[in-house]
């Protein structure tokens, strides 16, 4: 009998010391947001093109997190689906089609001659990143632009152009040699 | 001063065939004015200059064309005199052979100068203002890298430079436009390190020199005599020319990996920098000019030239020689690190040299074989790299394993593609790795921007939904509080009509109590004989001679005296 209270009494202090533990840690240590959300959200392609079906990157993040399908955003493609399978450990799936094709990223371009100055696009653009006025012309801050096609549609009279970024010698890209064939052959050699 | 210091060696390194030897023959010639110069606005690591001119614009050999924006950048200046014909995108030398923002001069043959303003005694001068003009000069490194060297040369204050490295080893075959230098102008640059001394204040100058260029060596020690700077011969070895490589050889120190000379107190610089430091400080002189080297079997007079910056890469080897028929790969730079240019290209102040290089020269390489894991690379490495994983880690595109294992800190040399039996492209991988990973790290600065502006926006929107809701409801408020207000009234109004109908009853009660029915009677007969009297004198006014009426008007007045004594002593009487 004395060793079955002592067994209770003994577990029931560690049982009080372990909550008393774990309840400070959970005030100490707490952590604001939901981290996993965070995570996701930074390898996501940030261009709140909502081509997921999600206003923006940070929702489908939230709705990753809920266990949604991590195959449906188009700009990021197969390196961030390959990124997201990584970090949750899940299987990488191929892009869902149903959300759009993996495509060069783009800007929009607006021309500037036909704009009427409705200020459509500078609503529509999840970033800020149309400038203008009321019955003004408007013009894309092109640094800014994500390319996520969003004030295409609204424009009435259809001036906006979805460009690829231009290639200058700053952001041209060395592009890496043809592997060697690996192969049991021996190629023809030239003059070694 | 030429006593011998003691002298390290670097890890790796190769024994290329030098072929300096065709270039040299000549001495350092000077080019015809080309008809038109084009200025490529990016010549530097860094922001592109902002034009000041228009097109159209007349200007002066060493005007300001145009100026520098920011820190890391580099103004551009007119290399001759004449018209500003174009601004715009032009060809540049770069690898990828697109255009360039660049303005275009055309020579109008006088080749005339801007007043310049030389400075004799810079030594009175602080030296933030010298390196005030050294940047306004547009002075960029002219080894090869272009990083301007009035940034570099303050690049961490916090750091003293306790020794100034000259770098004068041109470790690369072909080249030989520092040699040049070196033999023709070893007075201005050693009156150039003078200047750096005076700026950076180090114990130590050490000018290194490979031991394949006896002359300069001598031109540099005889200038050297007065000067504090001790000129080494280091033994030739591609590629000790490398800034960490060089201080390496010469200190026996080692730069930290992904740091700056500047990090252990060194700095280095390029021959050809300190020359373009003295004619800019000493003379005044913008940079416009500088040496080029132009080689190679496809030309029938290999030979240096003074080039303007800006002179089309074809005039150049017309000069030269040229014999298209030969030519087989342009390359601008050497053969280990240079890449294939396209000849209608200006040179800018990076170009230090062009081999029109024959089939014989460069061939292309043969096709390469599986990596064998022989570790030649390693053991070639200059930097201690390991090329052989890295190579294994681009092929499977690993970019945070490129990045573990120091893929920044390979300078692109190619000793281990030289050294490699499978014919590897190695620098290929490492530099399309480079490129790769710089993408993606732009990519991802881009997504973190798109992700504040994103999150910005909504907190702007929630800010201005919240602002409608609350708006609304003070609306919705001010409504409520008006119609309370209206509804307070009306019951007010209703409320307050029986009152003013007591007020009459009291009013007319008061007057008819204050009037008893005999002071009625009398106020009416005082008020009938005050009529009568009015009457009297009106009818007395028209007919002045009536008697009759004169002698009533007297008994009228007495009795409407009487009737209001009576009324007033009545009104009294009641009253008291």
């Amino acid at each position: 009998m004395t060793i079955i209270l002592t067994a209770v009494i003994t577990l029931l202090v560690l049982a009080l010391i372990f909550g008393a533990v774990l309840g400070y840690a959970a005030v100490r240590f707490r952590v604001e947001g939901d981290p996993i959300v965070d995570q996701i959200n930074a390898l996501l392609p940030q261009t709140q093109c909502g081509q997921c079906g999600h206003p923006g990157c940070k929702p489908y993040a939230q709705a990753i997190a809920n266990g949604e399908p991590i195959n449906k955003c188009p700009p990021g493609g197969e390196a961030t689906i390959q990124a997201l399978a990584d970090l949750l450990d899940v299987e990488a799936l191929p892009l869902d089609g149903e959300h759009g094709e993996e495509k060069p990223p783009t800007v929009a371009y607006i021309r500037e001659a036909e704009c009427i100055g409705c200020t459509k696009c500078i609503q529509a653009c999840p970033v800020d990143a149309i400038l203008g006025a009321a019955k003004q012309m408007h013009t894309v801050i092109v640094d800014e632009c994500t390319g996520c096609d969003l004030c295409v549609e609204p424009c009435p009279v259809d001036c906006i152009d979805m460009l690829p970024l231009p290639v200058t010698p700053q952001n041209w890209r060395w592009s890496p040699p043809q592997p060697a064939p690996l192969t049991d052959k021996m190629p023809q050699r030239g003059v070694a | 001063m030429s006593a011998q210091i003691r002298l390290w060696d670097i890890h790796g390194g190769i024994h290329p065939a030098e072929n300096k030897s065709q270039s040299t023959t000549r001495g350092l010639e000077q080019v015809p004015l080309p008809r038109q110069l084009v200025l490529p606005l990016l010549q530097h690591i860094g922001n592109h200059a902002e034009p000041v001119v228009q097109v159209g614009d007349r200007v002066l050999k060493g005007q300001l064309l145009a100026s520098a924006q920011g820190q890391f950048s580099c103004p551009v200046h007119a290399p001759t005199s004449g018209v500003i014909s174009a601004i715009g995108p032009a060809p540049y030398p770069h690898v990828s052979g697109l255009a360039e923002p660049a303005i275009t001069l055309d020579n109008d043959g006088e080749d005339r100068w801007t007043p310049l303003d030389p400075m004799a005694d810079y030594q009175s001068v602080e030296p933030l203002e010298l390196l005030e003009r050294i940047a306004a000069a547009g002075i960029s490194g002219l080894g090869g890298a272009g990083f301007p060297t009035a940034r570099k040369l303050l690049s961490r204050p916090e750091h003293p430079i306790h020794t100034l490295i000259i770098n004068g080893a041109e470790c690369e075959p072909y080249i030989t436009a520092d040699d040049m230098c070196m033999r023709h102008h070893a007075a201005r640059i050693i009156a150039g390190i003078e200047v750096l001394m005076h700026i950076l204040k180090p114990a130590r100058i050490l000018i290194g020199i490979e031991d394949n260029k006896p002359e300069a060596i001598s031109a540099m020690r005889d200038a050297a005599q007065q000067c504090a700077a001790q000129v080494v011969a280091i033994p030739t070895k591609y590629p000790s020319g490398g800034e960490k490589q060089l201080i390496q050889i010469l200190t026996g120190e080692e730069i930290p990996s992904g740091g700056l000379p500047a990090d252990i107190g060194m700095l280095c610089q390029n021959i050809a920098t300190v020359l373009a430091i003295h004619d800019a400080v000493l003379l005044g002189k913008p940079l416009i000019s500088r040496i080029v080297t132009l080689t190679g079997a496809a030309l029938d007079r290999p030979t240096n030239v003074e080039a303007l910056i800006g002179t089309p890469i074809r005039e150049l080897l017309a000069f030269a020689g040229l014999q298209p028929a030969r030519l087989h790969r342009l390359v601008l730079g050497g053969p280990m690190m240079g890449y294939t240019v396209a000849a209608y290209a200006p040179i800018i102040k990076t170009s230090n040299c062009l081999l029109a290089a024959t089939l014989d020269e460069l061939p292309p390489p043969p096709p390469a074989l599986p990596c064998i894991r022989c570790g030649l690379c390693a053991e070639a490495c200059p930097a201690q790299l390991l090329p052989q994983q890295l190579h294994w880690f681009a092929l499977g595109k690993d970019y945070p394993q490129l990045q573990r294992q120091n893929l920044f800190d390979c300078i692109e040399c190619g000793a281990c593609a030289y050294v490699c039996p499978s014919s590897i492209p190695l620098v290929q991988y490492f530099r399309a790795g480079k490129s790769e990973i710089r993408a993606l790290e732009r990519q991802h600065t881009r997504a973190e921007q798109s992700r504040q502006r994103f999150e910005q926006r909504q907190e702007r929107l929630q800010r201005e939904a919240e602002q409608r809701e609350r708006d609304r409801q003070e609306r919705a408020e001010k409504a409520a509080r008006a119609k309370a207000a209206r509804e307070a009234k009306a019951a007010e109004d209703r409320a307050a009509a029986p009152a003013e109908a007591s007020d009459l009853a009291r009013v007319q009660a008061g007057k008819a109590n204050t009037l008893s029915p005999e002071q009625k009677q009398l106020k009416i007969a005082a008020a009938t004989a005050r009529m009568a009297l009015k009457k009297a004198q009106k009818q007395l006014a028209a007919n002045p001679d009536n008697t009759d009426l004169q002698a009533q008007i007297p008994a009228l007045e007495q009795a409407l005296a009487e009737a209001e004594q009576a009324f007033e002593q009545a009104t009294s009487q009641e009253g008291s």
